[in-house]
C-alpha cells in the first residue's frame, strides 16, 4: 500500500499534520514539538511576527526545513488579507499564506465571501493560497478556479477542540476537489484527526490541541501517529460500517438449515 | 437601543432577595451550563459562590487556557495630559486638587515613546484627563499618528467622545478604546462626580458603543471595584461586555477589573472588595465571558497578580507609571492618577509569567494601513 507524497504549491509532504504556534506557553516547546511530530508546515500569525525588535521573535523557533505558512489573522477584509500576505513576503516569510479573514469575534467563523476575493487577488501574485473557510462545496469550487493551493474547511469553531462537527459538509469537499483538503480548525483530540484523515481529507492542522496539551511535544507527536493512522485506513479502504451488529451465528440461520432438512426427507 | 435599557430593566429586581435565597445547588447548577444566561452569572457572584470558589476557578482556567493559550498580552499605560474639567471625588487628577498640571508636547511624546519602546513593550495605552481646551482633537491626533510609529498597537482610555471624534483617532490609527464607567449605579454615579461633563451618566455609558460603531478592533469595560456595590458592579460590566459582545460580532470586547486604591486625596471607598471575592470577580466573569480579554492592571500587587495568570486574566500592563510621562525622565514623575501596587518593571513582570508557566507576549496586533 503505497501512499503518495502530498503536493502543495510544488513543495512535498510526506508528514500530514500541519501545525501553529500559537497559544504556547514558551516559544522555546514550538521546535521541540516539530521534532517529536515531525511536522513540515507551521502556521504563523503575522501580527505576533516582530519584525522591528531584536527580542524573542516566534521564527527563530522553526528550522528553515519546516514551510512556513502565514496567516493573516486579524484582517477583517480582502484588503487586510492581501496587505498582510504582501508583508509576509517582503519579510522573506515565503510565498506560503493562510487567508484566515474573521469578521465575528465572538464565534470566529471565517467569511467565505471576503476570502475568495482575497484568493483571486494573491493566487494571481504568485501566493501559494491556502483559504481558511467554512465548508461550502460552491465556494470550494470557485477558490478552486481562481487559483487555491488547497482549501482549508474548518471542523468546529477555532479553540472549540469539539471536532468534527462539520463533518458531512467537509465529506463533499473530500469527494469533489481536485485541491488538497486540510481540515482546519476545531480539533481536540487525536481522535478526531485520524477521523478526519479516515474521511479522505489531504491533510488536518492543529494547533489549539496541542499547544495547551499539558505536554504540547508529547502531544505532537500523538497527533502525527493519530494523522498517520488515519492515513493508512483510509488507503486501506475501510469495511462498510453497519448500525446492527453482525452476529457469527445468524438468528435467521436454521431456516437455511430446515429447508435444506425438508430437501432432504422429501421422498 | 442602548445599555442603558438593559440597567433600567434591573431597576426593580431585588438582588438583595436574589442572593439570599440563592444555594449551594443553584450555584453547581450555574457551574455546569455551557453558556452562562445573565441569572447564571449573578448567581456565581452570590455569596454563596463563593464556597465554590475551588471549582469556579478550575472551569475558569481550563476556558482561559483554551481560549488563550499559557499566554499573557502586555501593555504599558502612557498618560499625556492631567488637566481635568472633572471632580470625581476618587481621582487624583480631580480639578480640585492642587497638583502641578502638565500636557505633553509632541517633542516629549516622541521621548516617551523611545523610553518605553526601549523595554519591549509593543502595546500602548494612551491616557489624558478631561479637557477638551487643552487638549484637543488636532493634539490626540497628532499624539496617535506619532505613537503608531513606535508602538504596534495604540489604544486610548480618554473622556467619552462622539462617534465621529472615535473615527477620526481610530483613522490617525488608535486600534483599542479603554473606557470605565466607574460605577454603574446610577445614584452612586452621581453622588461621586461632582463637577464637569463627566456628570452626564448616559454619555459615559453608550460611549463604548459608539466606539464599537466607530470600528475600533478592541472595546474594554469596567467599573471601579469599590464604588459601589461591587457584587452589582461587577454583574454589570459582564452584562455590558455581553450586550455589545451581542451587537458588535467584529469588535474584541474585553473588561477589566481595576480595584480601588488610594490617590490622591482621602477617599474612602464603601464597598471595598478583599482578595477571595476579587477572585470570584474574575472567574464568575470568566465563565460568563468565555473568550473576553480580562486586565489586570499594577493596582494590584505583584505577588496577588502571579497568580492570577492561572485564574483567568489575559492581558497586563507593566512597568507602569500613572503620572503624565515619567519614562524618559524618571525623576522628574509626577502625582500619578492613582497610586500602583506592582512596581516591577516590564523585565521583572515577564521573567514573573514565564516563570508561572505561561509565555509574555509582547505583540499581537499590527494596524495594516
Amino acid at each position: 500500500m503505497n501512499d503518495e507524497v502530498l503536493i502543495i504549491g510544488g513543495r512535498t509532504f510526506s508528514n500530514r499534520l500541519f501545525t501553529g504556534t500559537g497559544k504556547f506557553a514558551d516559544n522555546r516547546l514550538i521546535a521541540g514539538m516539530l521534532a517529536s511530530s515531525g511536522s513540515q508546515m507551521i502556521t504563523v500569525a503575522l501580527r505576533r511576527v516582530d519584525l522591528s525588535a531584536g527580542g524573542d521573535n516566534i521564527l527563530d523557533h522553526i528550522p528553515k526545513t519546516v514551510t512556513l505558512l502565514p496567516n493573516t489573522s486579524g484582517a477583517r477584509t480582502a484588503g487586510e488579507a492581501v496587505r498582510i500576505a504582501r508583508i509576509a513576503r517582503e519579510a522573506g516569510c515565503g510565498d506560503f499564506i493562510k487567508i484566515e479573514v474573521i469578521t465575528d469575534t465572538k464565534y470566529l467563523m471565517p467569511d467565505n465571501y471576503e476570502t475568495l476575493q482575497a484568493t483571486e487577488i494573491l493566487a494571481k501574485e504568485g501566493f501559494v493560497v491556502l483559504p481558511y473557510v467554512l465548508p461550502d462545496l460552491p465556494l470550494a469550487k470557485r477558490l478552486e478556479n481562481a487559483g487555491a493551493a488547497a482549501v482549508m474547511p474548518l471542523g468546529a469553531p477555532i479553540g472549540s477542540n469539539r471536532g468534527l462537527e462539520t463533518a458531512s459538509l467537509i465529506a463533499l469537499l473530500v469527494e469533489n476537489c481536485h485541491v488538497p483538503v486540510v481540515v482546519d480548525a476545531g480539533i481536540g483530540r487525536p481522535s478526531h484527526a485520524a477521523a478526519a484523515m479516515e474521511m479522505g481529507a489531504d491533510a488536518v492542522l492543529v494547533n489549539t490541541a496541542i499547544a495547551t496539551a499539558q505536554d504540547p511535544v508529547a502531544m505532537g507527536r500523538a497527533f502525527s501517529l493519530a494523522v498517520a493512522a488515519g492515513r493508512m485506513a483510509f488507503l486501506a479502504h475501510m469495511a462498510e460500517t453497519s448500525a446492527l451488529a453482525r452476529a457469527s451465528s445468524p438468528l435467521t440461520g436454521f431456516l437455511n438449515a430446515v429447508e435444506n432438512e425438508c430437501h432432504s426427507t422429501r421422498p | 437601543m442602548s445599555f442603558y435599557q438593559t440597567i433600567a430593566a434591573y431597576e426593580v429586581f431585588d438582588f438583595d432577595a436574589f442572593f439570599a435565597r440563592t444555594e449551594g445547588a443553584d450555584v453547581v447548577r450555574a457551574l455546569n451550563r455551557e453558556k452562562l444566561e445573565a441569572i447564571d452569572f449573578l448567581t456565581l457572584l452570590s455569596p454563596a459562590a463563593m464556597a465554590f470558589l475551588e471549582p469556579m476557578a478550575q472551569k475558569s482556567r481550563q476556558l482561559t487556557v483554551q481560549h488563550f493559550g499559557r499566554t499573557i498580552q502586555l501593555f504599558i499605560p502612557l498618560y499625556i495630559a492631567n488637566q481635568c474639567a472633572n471632580q470625581c471625588a476618587y481621582c487624583g487628577f480631580n480639578r480640585a486638587n492642587a497638583i502641578q498640571r502638565r500636557r505633553l508636547t509632541l517633542d516629549e511624546i516622541e521621548a516617551e515613546a523611545r523610553a518605553i519602546a526601549a523595554t519591549g513593550m509593543r502595546h500602548l495605552l494612551v491616557l489624558t484627563g478631561e479637557a477638551r481646551e487643552t487638549t484637543p482633537m488636532e493634539y490626540l491626533q497628532a499624539t496617535v499618528r506619532l505613537l503608531k510609529k513606535h508602538f504596534a498597537s495604540v489604544a486610548i482610555e480618554m473622556f467619552p467622545m462622539q462617534e465621529a471624534e472615535y473615527r477620526r483617532l481610530k483613522e490617525a490609527g488608535a486600534d483599542g478604546l479603554t473606557l470605565y464607567q466607574e460605577v454603574y449605579d446610577r445614584e452612586i454615579y452621581r453622588k461621586v462626580h461632582l463637577a464637569g461633563p463627566k456628570t452626564d451618566y448616559r454619555f459615559r455609558l453608550d460611549a463604548p458603543e459608539r466606539g464599537a460603531r466607530a470600528g475600533f478592533r478592541a472595546v474594554n469595560l469596567g467599573a471601579l471595584i469599590g464604588l459601589g456595590e461591587k457584587r452589582r458592579e461587577v454583574f454589570f460590566t459582564g452584562l455590558h461586555a455581553r450586550y455589545l459582545d451581542d451587537r458588535y460580532l467584529a469588535t474584541e470586547i474585553g473588561v477589566s477589573l481595576p480595584r480601588f486604591n488610594p490617590a490622591e486625596g482621602d477617599f474612602q471607598p464603601r464597598f471595598p472588595a478583599d482578595d477571595r471575592e476579587f477572585v470570584q470577580f474574575l472567574v464568575a466573569l470568566r465563565l460568563f465571558l468565555p473568550r473576553a480579554a480580562i486586565t489586570v492592571s499594577t493596582r494590584e500587587r505583584a505577588a496577588f497578580r502571579d497568580r492570577l495568570i492561572h485564574l483567568g486574566a489575559t492581558r497586563f500592563s507593566a512597568g507602569s507609571c500613572t503620572g503624565v510621562g515619567g519614562y524618559a525622565q524618571p525623576e522628574r514623575r509626577e502625582t500619578p492618577q492613582f497610586e500602583i501596587s506592582d512596581t516591577r518593571g516590564v523585565d521583572q513582570v515577564v521573567r514573573a509569567i514565564a516563570a508561572q508557566g505561561y509565555q509574555p507576549v509582547y505583540k499581537d496586533w499590527d494596524r495594516i494601513a
